[in-house]
């Protein structure tokens, strides 16, 4: 019990009159990640089990590591296969980065697992640093002065927010994305809880919308300096299913091995962490059932109606389930429990709406080539006025029995 | 409004007191649309000065002789004419920013600003103090479109008043503009943030919530 009792013995510092008294959330944070909060429920509550926010926010970061592992591997897969065919081509960009990789990993032919994941490394870690580092300084600097509790909720942005980033985002524009979905996406609502959007999402459609040139297009997608590859959504759009099947194949979209965001890239990592969020009841099954629900029907609708112009018209829902972010958005953005519908009714009303949107999106508006994120936050918009209507529809119900 | 107003406080006080756009949320559709650059800014801003100031001024000169049934039509009526004369001195004199003003000139006339002070102080204050009103929204105004278009121009393009600041990257220099703050939409981020910083300086603008939620937790001793 030494930790406990350590804690005990510094509290009265951080309570009111303590001469820490500022930095009570701090103290906080500390002591509930030791231990159980003595915080008991008074009012009326519902208890389905013991879980509380911490645990729950903890657990959908361990579940996000499968992606996470996975995309690391792959910037080095890519990175190392563009170098092992030019010989001449520049490792990284130079500095500190290329000294890491070279001196611990091979680069270029002959790289082997070892390899391609140090390179990755290099590139992630630095993002998800910056990430931790500035969207934690907003989170404790708007905990301390409105004095609220510092929340697991971050490393969940956290982690997200980084594995959405392309492996070349420059890191001021990490920083950046960060500051704004933590505290435009969330904190000036009133912090967790109180964000009507996905903080993680927010940031990354400011820099969506700030800096297209650096964060679409098909330059941005691999860590090797003067080189763009085509993410699966690119050949989807010049050459539809026969390109995607030509230049990819449908299995190692699924596995994860094509361009793309560091951790949207592998459908079956996200499957993997998506599952135990599913089995643990953290991610609710009708939200994401619904997306794929709406996805399914909307692009059997699309396929029919079919375009000699558009080749996305005929790309079927195999492969827009693993094309781009729509599998990593589907688990772990969409289900967020404070921005998705909370009534159970609700939430299929809004997955369905997030299918449908992504794959109207992808198909039909040349300037988004992907349409998750934008689906997403969208819904989240929605959320509220759908509760409304299924509470009012179960008012009604109710009503006609009396 | 009351009969003591002084000339200063209504000249002055709309500028950050009582500012139109940050407290009464008026006038919001003009400040996103021609807020990407200063200068473009400057004379949307003039022009509001000055139609705010003159209708003011004429609804107070015929407020007595004003059928209560048809005033909205009268203000109106003076409102659109005066907007018609900005927008023929804009063509005649300064044709290039006119033209990049475009519509936003005539729409002037459906700024809420000036039909609300039209309605709300000059039909019932005297020809000066309304002329001074007109005045100081026109300011409130001004001050808000020329804080939101400061940043859009110098973080969305690298520039004041067309003069390059910050190089940026396209053109060989160090800068990247943001292209967010190019895009209307980032006006209400703009607006939102100062009037955050406002009310963080005037505490008496902030509106008292609408519900308070008890607080559902206990602290137990173990």
């Amino acid at each position: 019990m030494g930790i406990r009792q350590f804690l005990d013995g510094i509290e009265h510092h951080f309570e009111k009159g303590g001469k820490y008294e500022r930095w009570y959330a701090l103290y906080e944070a500390a002591d509930t990640m030791f231990f159980t909060p003595p915080y008991v429920t008074s009012t009326t509550s519902h208890v389905r089990d013991g879980i509380d926010l911490k645990r729950i926010m903890i657990t959908v970061w361990l579940c996000a590591f499968p992606a996470m592992f996975f995309g690391m591997w792959n910037i080095g897969y890519h990175a190392n296969s563009f170098l092992a065919a030019n010989p001449d081509a520049l490792v990284a960009d130079g500095g500190l980065r290329t000294a890491f990789i070279q001196a611990l990993a091979v680069t270029g032919a002959g790289a082997g697992v070892w390899d391609n994941f140090v390179y990755g490394l290099a590139y992630f870690v630095p993002i998800y640093f910056v990430t931790f580092a500035v969207g934690g300084f907003w989170e404790v600097l708007f905990a301390t002065v409105r004095r609220h509790e510092v929340n697991e909720g971050f490393f969940v942005t956290s982690i997200l927010f980084a594995l959405i980033c392309p492996p070349s985002i420059p890191l001021w524009q990490v920083a950046l994305g960060i500051s704004f979905g933590v505290v435009i996406g969330k904190e000036v609502f009133g912090g967790t809880g109180k964000n009507f959007l996905n903080p993680a999402l927010t940031g990354r459609a400011f820099l969506y919308f700030a800096y297209p040139a650096q964060i679409s297009g098909d330059a941005v997608w691999t860590a090797v300096d003067g080189f763009s590859g085509a993410t699966a959504l690119s050949w989807a759009a010049s050459g539809g299913v026969e390109a995607l099947e030509q230049h990819i194949g449908w299995m190692s979209a699924f596995l994860g091995t094509i361009q793309g965001s560091v951790g949207e890239t592998s459908t079956l990592a996200v499957l993997i962490g998506g599952l135990v969020l599913l089995v643990m009841k953290i991610a609710s099954y009708r939200i994401v059932g619904g997306v794929m629900i709406g996805m399914i029907a909307m692009t059997l609708l699309l396929n029919v109606i079919g375009s000699d112009t558009n080749p996305m018209f005929a790309v079927p829902a195999h492969w827009h389930l693993v094309m781009g972010g729509f599998a990593f958005g589907m688990m772990f953005m969409a289900t967020d429990p404070v921005s998705a519908s909370m009534t159970n009714t609700g939430r299929w009303c809004f997955g369905i709406l997030v299918g449908v949107m992504t794959v109207l999106i992808r198909v039909i508006n040349p300037a988004f080539p992907e349409g998750i994120m934008l689906a997403i936050l969208f819904a989240n918009l929605f959320a509220p006025l759908i509760d409304h209507y299924v509470v009012q529809a179960n008012i009604k119900r109710r009503l006609a029995r009396v | 409004m009351s009969e003591a107003a002084s000339a200063k406080q209504v000249l002055f006080e709309p500028i950050f007191k009582n500012n139109p756009i940050a407290l009464q949320i008026l006038g919001i559709c003009s400040a996103l649309a021609v807020t990407t650059s200063m200068s473009v800014t400057l004379v949307m801003c003039l022009s509001v000065i000055a139609v705010t100031a003159c209708s003011n001024l004429a609804v107070s000169l015929v407020r007595a002789q004003i059928p209560n049934s048809i005033r909205i039509i009268v203000q109106m009526t003076i409102i659109a004419s005066l907007v018609i004369v900005v927008d023929q001195l804009l063509k005649a004199f300064a044709y290039e920013i006119s033209k990049q003003l475009s519509v936003f000139v005539g729409l002037i006339i459906t700024n809420c600003i000036v039909m609300g002070r039209a309605e709300g102080f000059a039909m019932q204050n005297g020809p000066w103090l309304s002329f001074l009103d007109g005045i100081g929204n026109g300011l409130g105004y001004s001050v808000m479109l020329i804080l939101v278009a400061f940043f859009r121009e110098l973080l969305g393009a690298g520039s004041l008043f067309g003069y390059a600041l910050m190089p940026v990257v396209n053109e060989g220099g160090w800068y990247v503009p943001n292209g967010l703050l190019l895009l209307p939409p980032s006006a209400f981020f703009i607006i939102g943030l100062a009037i955050w910083a406002l009310r963080a300086w005037k505490p008496e603008q902030v509106e008292a919530p609408e519900y308070k939620m008890s607080r559902h937790t206990t602290k137990e001793a173990f």
